[in-house]
């Protein structure tokens, strides 16, 4: 708050300054309501508008038909009630959830251990922690190829590693099994991921005093002690926010998934994201897609509520 | 530090281990891009290749280039387009007074975690309708869907910390706020804008979705669908894909070599002060 005083008295001054020409300060409002103009115009264009078109579409029958002549049967909430009445809905879902949880509960626990690691000072630390960003940076669709030539059944490295150390006895069909596809995806995600938890979880570290961890290791506390007792206590604002920032992600994936399975077999790897690509262009009922997709931004949203009240707090 | 544990030098070997597991997909790619069809799909694959076969590289290269190409031109333009709409915005956020402020930056919170596939649903049809499809420039307008909100809150965390003395001393000589803007401004956030012009410049190179929907030429398509559709009609040729992989990973693989320094910042700025 203290900032927004600190601005007021500055602007103070200078309307105190150009007080005596009035046309000026008008020609000055006018000059700096065009500097947010073009993002004004931008969020307009590219958010409001087709956020109302897709709510709008969601009420149509929209399908190739609608494309050609431009106009689209309205139907009420009959994609909504269709929606809900597919198996697939409730599929897509319980895999959203999974691939949510699954993904993020492995990049924070990972991210933070390697962030804990790469605190400690030794040489080479920040060209090694450097390093690791690489696959955050990869082009996702690169990634979700990278991992499928992995995950290949009969010539992936994956499976060849495994049967060599005994592990499997026989090659596991990771992207064509219906029980392993989801679990292969997340796996892939998590590797995304990795690295952005780290980098915000270590940037939380640097913030903690050394005086604490001194003042705690005098008092007898054990390098776990003091993780539970400092460590933890004092990440609890960046825990929330990587938590918040990796959920409202990881419901965004969807190069991935449509690179190495395109949610298949039979769906076992769906979720929303793929869905409603799948439902609008390979299916082509636009309609349908958009009722999907509104669905995802009204989940996106309960979540940044969330995520806003606590950066407002903090 | 109280504990002796481990000496310095054993946490470099196992922080290198760290890495070695952590970068081994990357590893596997390259390795497996070097490789003929034969060794790549030999019984007992090849930690290191026997022998490079650029062969693959050339091929891939006479493929792809137009794609790389295409993508170029495509982040570039995204990275002019956002740059230039965020870094008057993120001037007026943080040192103009506006009223409604607050709204507009909870906005770009909220655009930020709008998922891309429900816009893209939308933004498909609009655009067909206005002729955007199949067009550079909708393509670009499409990816700053992500870079914009993003970079407006990156350069508003950076111009926030430029003393307000700076500015008044500036406006008590007569500069106006477009010129404080060029001559004050724009030359301290120096290396913020080559932050936000990396992300936005990343982001757009990395975009498969709304590439994928809307550019539906061939000849315009970026590496990312190219790529994609590569992997559909040759699912055996391994070596060409892990090649086409490399290559479109290289702007990321520079662009960390160069400035590490501004992505880490850029990654903690973005999301924690957003």
């Amino acid at each position: 708050m203290s900032q927004n005083n600190l601005t007021s008295v500055v602007v103070g001054n200078r309307a105190s300054i150009s007080k005596p020409r009035l046309g000026l300060a008008r020609k000055r409002a006018i000059i700096r309501f065009l500097f947010i103009l073009p993002t004004l115009i931008f969020l307009a264009a590219m958010f409001v508008f087709p956020i109302i078109y897709n709510m709008i579409m969601s009420l149509e029958n929209y399908t190739t038909i609608s494309i050609a002549t431009g106009n689209a049967p309205f139907v009420g909430l009959q994609n909504y009630i269709q929606l809900f009445q597919m198996p697939l809905m409730s599929q897509a879902t319980w895999n959203t959830l999974e691939f949510v949880i699954g993904s993020i509960l492995f990049q924070v626990i990972i991210g933070m251990a390697m962030a804990l690691f790469f605190k400690r000072d030794f040489p080479f630390s920040t060209f090694l922690r450097t390093l690791i960003l690489l696959p955050w940076l990869l082009p996702l669709i690169v990634t979700g190829t990278i991992f499928k030539w992995i995950f290949d059944q009969s010539h992936g490295v994956l499976n060849y590693i495994l049967m060599q150390l005994h592990i499997i006895h026989a090659p596991i069909g990771w992207l064509i099994s219906p029980n392993m596809a989801l679990i292969s995806v997340i796996i892939t995600n998590i590797w995304v991921g990795i690295p952005f938890d780290m980098v915000l979880f270590h940037s939380g570290l640097q913030q903690i005093p050394d005086e604490l961890y001194e003042a705690s290791s005098l008092d007898g506390a054990n390098r776990w002690q003091q993780f539970i007792h400092v460590t933890i206590p004092l990440l609890r604002p960046v825990l929330a926010i990587v938590l918040m920032l990796a959920l409202i992600y990881t419901l965004k994936v969807f190069d991935i998934i449509q690179v190495m399975t395109g949610g298949g077999p039979a769906n076992t790897s769906q979720i929303l994201s793929t869905w409603s690509y799948t439902l609008s262009f390979q299916d082509m009922s636009f309609g349908q897609g958009a009722a999907v997709g509104n669905i995802m931004i009204v989940i996106s949203l309960f979540f940044s509520y969330f995520y806003l009240r606590f950066t407002k707090e903090s | 530090m109280p504990r002796q544990g481990l000496r310095r030098s054993h946490l470099t070997i196992i922080g290198a281990l760290i890495v070695c597991v952590m970068l081994f997909p990357v590893y596997w790619t390259v390795t497996s891009s070097l490789e003929t069809n034969t060794q790549i799909f030999a019984t007992h694959p090849y930690l290191i290749t026997p022998q490079f076969d650029w062969q693959t590289y050339r091929i891939a290269l006479q493929t792809q280039l137009p794609h790389l190409v295409s993508s170029l031109i495509i982040a570039t333009g995204t990275t002019v387009l956002c740059v230039l709409v965020a870094t008057p915005a993120a001037y007026a956020i943080s040192h103009l007074q506006f009223k409604k402020v607050t709204w507009l930056i909870v906005a770009l919170l909220i655009s930020q975690m709008i998922p891309s596939v429900s816009l893209d649903n939308a933004l498909f049809i609009i655009f067909n309708k206005i002729g955007l499809l199949n067009n550079y420039f909708g393509l670009m307008l499409t990816d700053c869907t992500f870079s914009i909100p993003f970079n407006i809150l990156i350069l508003r965390a950076f111009m926030q910390s430029i003393p307000k003395d700076i500015l008044e001393a500036a406006y008590v000589d007569g500069a106006g706020d477009l010129r404080t803007f060029i001559q004050i401004i724009l030359p301290v956030s120096k290396s913020v804008l080559i932050t936000a012009g990396l992300f936005a410049f990343l982001f757009a190179w990395g975009d498969f979705l709304f590439s994928v929907t809307m550019i539906t030429q061939n000849s315009f398509q970026p590496i990312t669908v190219s790529i994609y559709g590569y992997i559909s009609q040759y699912s055996q040729s391994w070596n060409q894909m892990m090649a086409s992989a490399v290559l479109a990973s290289i702007p990321a693989a520079v662009l960390l070599i160069l400035s590490q320094r501004y992505i880490t910042a850029g990654m903690t700025s973005g999301s924690v002060k957003g």
